[in-house]
């Protein structure tokens, strides 16, 4: 049963083969037994969760036909950046490690609404600052695939969560890779949404010019059935964009008639591809990025160089203005209404000043360090103007490259799990391992990760680009190529069920 | 670039984070490393192109300036006490701090 799909859960709970509770009790049975060695899993709250359950099955029982939507009674693993009511939200950091939220981000509330279960809150980087889960107050996260491995970060709870099948689907957010690099680490399927798709109201803010959040899940086709739930206008984030409302999963179920790509173009940019390469992949992840083109191509799609010679900037760029939106945002941290107050001060000064030096660890400090800088006087223009106009280049070059192509692609991660410590040292490291990711974030475009193969025993993420709002085209993309292919449903031989 | 120690305490105390001589030492340190990949901004030609502030270019949505949430006193006494369930130190519905006045 839960090597299944959302589809096939959703069928079992309407047909009575298992209920919500049964369902919800198997995972979090297999959470009690695995995630002591994962570490995927902040806070579970048994109670909690089969209470929804029980909620669940009394709606799944309900005559009217419609009282059940496609998640009722599905258990869910929710990133913890995302504000729950009742329940702790930590945003990996000791900061918050006593905030019980007072009320429900805007995901959390349509996945209520929805009749979906919260199986308990992910692990995560400290204020999803980091790409490998080491930088969480409550210690790092094993990859399922190689538990001496990093599963990737931010969101590498929910990757580690899914991937070992404790949990169905999850949530994650993405600032500069986040969702896909995860995704990757641990042969999931993962989307960052077009920025606005999804409402950042109650996601605990690191860069919100950057933001996203979305589904990480074991097919492309799982990915659409949360969206189609995530997704939406909220009047409560100013940022949040009023558009009608899709149905991601509509083309998926549609039989294509023919070559099922037929009349898709694939961009292939210079930068990532061929003599021009220059971003650094391992050749044996970019070996499993080629044969999925040859794939595509088998599909029907023609291939096309484009140029984006911008995207070798991006990481430089990303690096001054997330952390300067970070250090505002984080700004709100000050030991005063809630969240971590030092136990001895003088003044208020201190006040501050201890609780935000003992509240933040390391990573956190360092970020909103370097936010500080780049906004103070005399370097504003230096640093923070040269990087936003970097950004528009990036946004042109993708915009320039879309009149060619209706989806680039390439690998999501240009190295496959590293080694727990092995880029802790060296922060310009760790950051370099987002190279293919950030550049979306920047252009605000939708972006997905799905498993293209082993590469040396352990996942390879291919990355699929979209034009703004092409996430059904994204998700149709991916979904045609899990039909052909079975790297995406292979599961890690430690927790297969 | 040339961040120094003197700048890290500056930066700190502006971000209000306390950090000891040894600890900016082990800042400065990391921070230079990535002012190192931040330098390589500097050679791109950005003369003419407009700073993109935002993903989306769009005008920022104002809603009316009007009570949102609960209007009734019990409504508003709730929320208080909920939200003042997770502060620190609190006293008849106040956030309590150092005394700032003499």
């Amino acid at each position: 049963m839960i090597k299944q799909g959302l589809k096939a859960l959703a069928d079992a709970l309407r047909k009575k083969e298992i209920s919500s509770v049964e369902l919800t009790q198997l995972y979090l049975d297999r959470i009690a037994q695995h995630n002591p060695s994962l570490n995927a899993y902040i806070t579970v709250d048994r109670d909690k969760s089969l209470a929804q359950a029980r909620a669940a099955d009394q709606r799944l029982a309900a005559k009217t036909a419609d009282a059940a939507t496609a998640l009722t009674g599905i258990p869910l693993a929710q990133k913890d950046i995302f504000c729950a009511k009742a329940w702790r939200t930590s945003c990996g950091s000791k900061m918050l490690d006593n905030f019980i939220s007072p009320y429900d981000a805007t995901v959390i509330e349509r996945f209520n609404a929805a009749g979906a279960v919260n199986l308990g809150k992910t692990n995560m980087d400290e204020f999803a600052m980091g790409s490998s889960n080491e930088t969480s107050y409550y210690g790092p996260v094993k990859n399922p695939w190689d538990l001496s491995r990093v599963p990737g970060g931010s969101s590498g709870g929910s990757a580690a969560a899914v991937a070992a099948l404790l949990a169905p689907a999850a949530t994650g957010t993405d600032t500069g890779g986040s969702i896909r690099q995860p995704a990757a680490l641990c042969n999931l399927s993962g989307l960052k949404p077009t920025y606005g798709l999804v409402s950042r109201y109650g996601m605990i803010a690191f860069a919100s010019s950057l933001d996203q959040a979305g589904p990480m899940a074991r097919s492309a086709e799982d990915c659409a059935i949360l969206l189609n739930t995530m997704a939406g206008f909220d009047e409560r984030d100013s940022t949040s964009l009023k558009r009608p409302a899709e149905d991601y999963c509509a083309s998926l179920s549609t039989p294509p008639s023919g070559k099922p790509l037929a009349g898709l173009r694939i961009g292939l940019p210079d930068a990532f591809f061929g003599a021009q390469a220059r971003l650094g992949c391992a050749p044996e992840i970019m070996q499993q990025v080629e044969a999925a083109v040859a794939e595509y191509r088998k599909l029907g799609a023609s291939t096309v160089t484009v140029a984006l010679p911008n995207m070798q900037h991006s990481v430089a760029a990303y690096y001054v203005i997330a952390p300067a939106e970070a250090s505002s945002n984080l700004s709100r941290f000050d030991g005063v209404r809630y969240g971590y107050r030092a136990p001895e001060y003088a003044n208020l000064d201190e006040l501050y000043s201890k609780s935000r030096a003992q509240g933040f660890g390391d990573e956190v400090k360092r970020r909103i360090l370097i936010g500080t800088y780049v906004l103070s006087h005399g370097y504003y223009d230096a640093y923070y103007l040269q990087a936003q106009r970097i950004r528009r280049l990036i946004a042109n070059d993708f915009a320039a490259a879309f009149k060619q192509c209706d989806v680039i692609i390439g690998p999501t991660s240009p190295c496959t799990a590293f080694k727990l410590g092995e880029k802790a040292a060296d922060p310009v490291q760790m950051y370099l391992s987002d190279i293919y990711t950030i550049a979306v974030n920047l252009a605000g475009l939708p972006g997905m990760s799905i498993p293209c193969g082993l590469a040396g025993g352990l996942p390879a993420g291919l990355q699929l680009i979209g034009d703004y709002f092409s996430e059904a085209k994204l998700l149709n993309i991916a979904h045609r190529y899990q039909q052909t292919s079975d790297f995406h449903l292979a599961s890690p031989p430690l927790f297969s069920a | 670039m040339s961040l120094n120690l003197q700048e890290v305490q500056r930066i700190a105390q502006l971000a209000r984070i306390e950090t000891s001589p040894a600890q900016a030492e082990h800042t400065l340190t990391h921070l230079q490393q990535v002012f190192t990949l931040i330098e390589a901004m500097q050679t791109v030609d950005t003369q003419g192109i407009s700073p993109m502030a935002h993903a989306q270019d769009l005008g920022q949505r104002l809603r009316d300036d009007g009570v949102t949430e609960a209007t009734n006193e019990a409504d508003m006494l709730a929320q208080r006490a909920l939200f003042q369930s997770i502060a620190p130190e609190t006293e008849a519905g106040l956030y309590l701090l150092p005394q700032v006045i003499e």
